[in-house]
């Protein structure tokens, strides 16, 4: 076998990916079925100059690696439910601090410490909206190895465009199944560098100030430039400001630069969609399920097609609409009570249509079950 | 360099309340840098939530004000992005012990090279008066109206038990005290620990008749003393000041150099 072709869990197929894309730094605290990423990582990073920490817990965590990351570092962190929901906080300054860092979440039975060892894809909502106030994020996913390892380099390419932090949402079945996977050449996939300052030493940088193209350049804490970065509403200066002009200001830059780059950030894969009257939507484990019903329908002639979601947020929902206008049926495949059903059934223009296969006892949703649904759904029993 | 050389005027007026301890504490911490001959570049200053932590930006160093509690563990991934710099944190005896306190005793655990500065005011000032673990049996606050039954950590007793490698005490009264011990304490190669008793006149002393601030720092005088004094032999209920620990120890960032040497001779055989 090559040196780049492995038999790799998901979760180390998210570790190559994220050396790939230049990971450097590593906070982490143990928890199924994340902790292959933090085993690997403190083997792999310090071979490279890297580092990994284990931390007293994941706000820990979450806190040094954006500590890490405003030095100029490429960083992640790798949690599950729990561990998620203790992140939230610190994930909220990351936004309006606008640090770059990426947190994979190795979804798990929740809520509480739920299912460690089963699946479920949950945490939907909480990527979304774990964190107080109001907030725009990134949250990516993807169905097998392979695109997990892209997706994961997408992340921190995303994380520095967009300098804000980048949801990984894997699940138990990806993160623990082996599979194939074949590390790309260097170069082969473009990475995103740090978009730093040009402002020379000695001249004022304003942290908080965008460029013309809404990007804001950094300048590694702890360099040239001394300025202040708070998790209170701030102006260009990076200093604490309760006037409404910059609250506003600020609030609507946040979201903006993310829900008005939708389109830029959607990533999906389709397959027989074109003629589709039974459209299925799904992302993550759950995909793996719903493509094999499509590959297995279509040679009996039913026109069955998958629209895979790899970004779930911003909703990419004019895509969603695009697609979802000629079939018949739209039903969407997943292992919560419906979490991305809800986005998909909002930006349809035929809600009445939109329906669900769902599993939500930690187990992998099966091409039966999808089958069965959409028999009973079609009327024609299971 | 002039006191006010190391202000970020801009961030003025501050908002602590007149007598607050916390200022005396930021103007002994700048003449212990000024002492030491250490550039504001070479400074980076980590803090919380709280009327301590709000230090951070009244001050002309990279600053980095985060969230409540979680200061330390901030300050651990700066510092091991940037193992060179001096990282000064400093912190509210609620802000470093009540929500941080995990985190305080893990990075004194380390011994991971940074400075921290325990603010003890023993209330929640920022938030309006509610007791803190530093508080103490018996003392009053708006959430303990009748008496407060939570007894008070011992910060030195606490940070050497959990290995800080230097722990010292210290009161706004004993300005030169505090300055000497801050500047050892960023020289230190290791977890530095500073606890400064400063008084919140506004609330701690208003509720616990403990007069204005000057007395408040009258009664630093009184009943404090120096470590293994002949005063404490006689009145063990005094609090000792100055430097308990100064030890040395391996220091995380360094001691990381060593891993990163054994993986590289690792990855190299294959
Ligand atoms: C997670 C969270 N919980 C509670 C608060 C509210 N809060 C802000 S400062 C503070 C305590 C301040 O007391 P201390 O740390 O002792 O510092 P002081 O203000 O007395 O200097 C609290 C409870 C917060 N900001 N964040
Ligand atoms: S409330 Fe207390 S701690 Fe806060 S500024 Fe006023 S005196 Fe200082």
């Amino acid at each position: 076998m090559k040196d780049n072709i492995k038999f790799v869990q998901g979760n180390e197929a998210c570790v190559e990916g994220a050396l790939y894309a230049g990971l450097d730094f590593f906070a982490g605290y143990p928890i199924t079925p994340s902790t292959e990423i933090a085993e690997h990582l403190s083997y792999r990073l310090p071979q490279s100059g890297g580092k990994f920490i284990q931390m007293e817990d994941e706000i820990a965590s979450m806190c040094a690696i954006i500590g890490a990351s405003l030095t100029g570092h490429k960083v992640m962190t790798a949690t599950s439910g729990p561990g998620f929901s203790l992140m939230q906080e610190a994930l909220g300054y990351a936004i309006m601090t606008e640090i770059p860092c990426v947190i994979v979440d190795v979804q798990r039975g929740g809520p509480s410490t739920g299912l460690p060892t089963s699946v479920s894809q949950g945490d939907v909502n909480q990527a979304r909206w774990g964190a107080h106030g109001d907030h725009a994020v990134i949250a990516l996913t993807a169905s097998n190895h392979q695109d997990i390892f892209a997706i994961t380099v997408e992340a921190f390419n995303l994380a520095e465009t967009y300098r804000t932090p980048v949801i990984l949402l894997f699940d138990e079945v990806t993160g623990h199944m082996r599979e194939r996977l074949v590390v790309p050449e260097e170069g082969e996939i473009p990475l995103v560098g740090r978009l730093r300052t040009s402002v020379p030493e000695g001249v004022d940088y304003h942290p908080y100030l965008p460029r013309e193209d809404g990007r804001l350049p950094m300048s590694d804490f702890g360099g040239v430039h001394r300025y202040n970065v708070t998790g209170l509403f701030h102006d260009m200066w990076g200093f604490p400001s309760n006037n409404p002009g910059v609250v506003q200001g600020l609030l609507r830059h946040l979201m903006d630069k993310i829900n008005n780059n939708a389109h830029q950030i959607a990533r999906y894969n389709e397959y027989f969609v074109e003629d589709a009257q039974v459209l299925l939507i799904s992302y993550g484990s759950a995909a793996r399920s719903a493509l094999h019903v499509v590959q297995n329908r279509r040679p009996r002639g039913e026109r069955v097609g998958l629209l895979e979601l790899q970004t779930l947020w911003p909703f990419p929902v004019d895509l969603v609409r695009e697609r979802c206008r000629a079939p018949e049926i739209v039903m969407v495949v997943e292992m919560n009570m419906g979490q991305v059903l809800q986005a998909v059934k909002l930006g349809v223009d035929d809600p009445e249509k939109v329906f669900l296969a769902n599993r939500i006892d930690g187990s992998l949703i099966t091409p039966t079950d999808i089958r069965n649904i959409l028999r009973v759904i079609q009327g024609k029993g299971v | 360099m002039p006191v006010k050389d190391y202000i970020r005027e801009r961030f003025f007026p501050h908002l602590w309340c007149p007598g607050c301890g916390h200022g005396i504490v930021m103007n002994a911490l700048i003449r212990a840098i000024e002492a030491l001959g250490l550039s504001k570049n070479e400074i980076v200053m980590v803090s919380g939530i709280g009327c301590s932590s709000r230090i951070s930006g009244y001050l002309d160093f990279h600053t980095l004000h985060t969230i409540h509690g979680r200061a330390l563990a901030f300050a651990t991934g700066v510092k091991m992005g940037l193992p060179e710099l001096n990282i000064i944190v400093p912190m509210g005896d609620g802000d470093a012990l009540a929500i941080g306190g995990n985190h305080f005793i893990h990075a004194a655990r380390r011994n991971i090279e940074m400075t921290a500065i325990i603010m003890n005011n023993r209330i929640y000032g920022m938030t309006g008066g509610q007791y803190s673990p530093l508080s103490g049996y018996g003392t009053l606050a708006t959430t303990a109206p009748y008496m407060n039954i939570d007894h008070a950590f011992d910060v030195v007793q606490l940070s050497i038990a959990a290995g800080a490698t230097f722990v010292a005490r210290t009161t706004t009264y004993h300005v030169q005290q505090m300055t000497d011990c801050f500047k050892k304490a960023i020289l230190h190669e290791g977890f530095s620990v500073v606890e400064v008793l400063s008084q919140c006149p506004t609330y701690f002393g208003r509720k616990n008749k403990m007069g204005s601030a000057a007395d408040m720092m009258a009664f630093y005088r009184d009943h404090t003393t120096p470590i293994g004094s002949k005063k404490k032999k006689e009145n063990p209920d005094l609090i000792e000041r100055g430097i308990f620990v100064q030890k040395d120890l391996p220091e995380y960032c360094r001691a990381y150099d060593t891993v990163i040497e054994r993986a590289k001779g690792k990855g190299q055989k294959g």
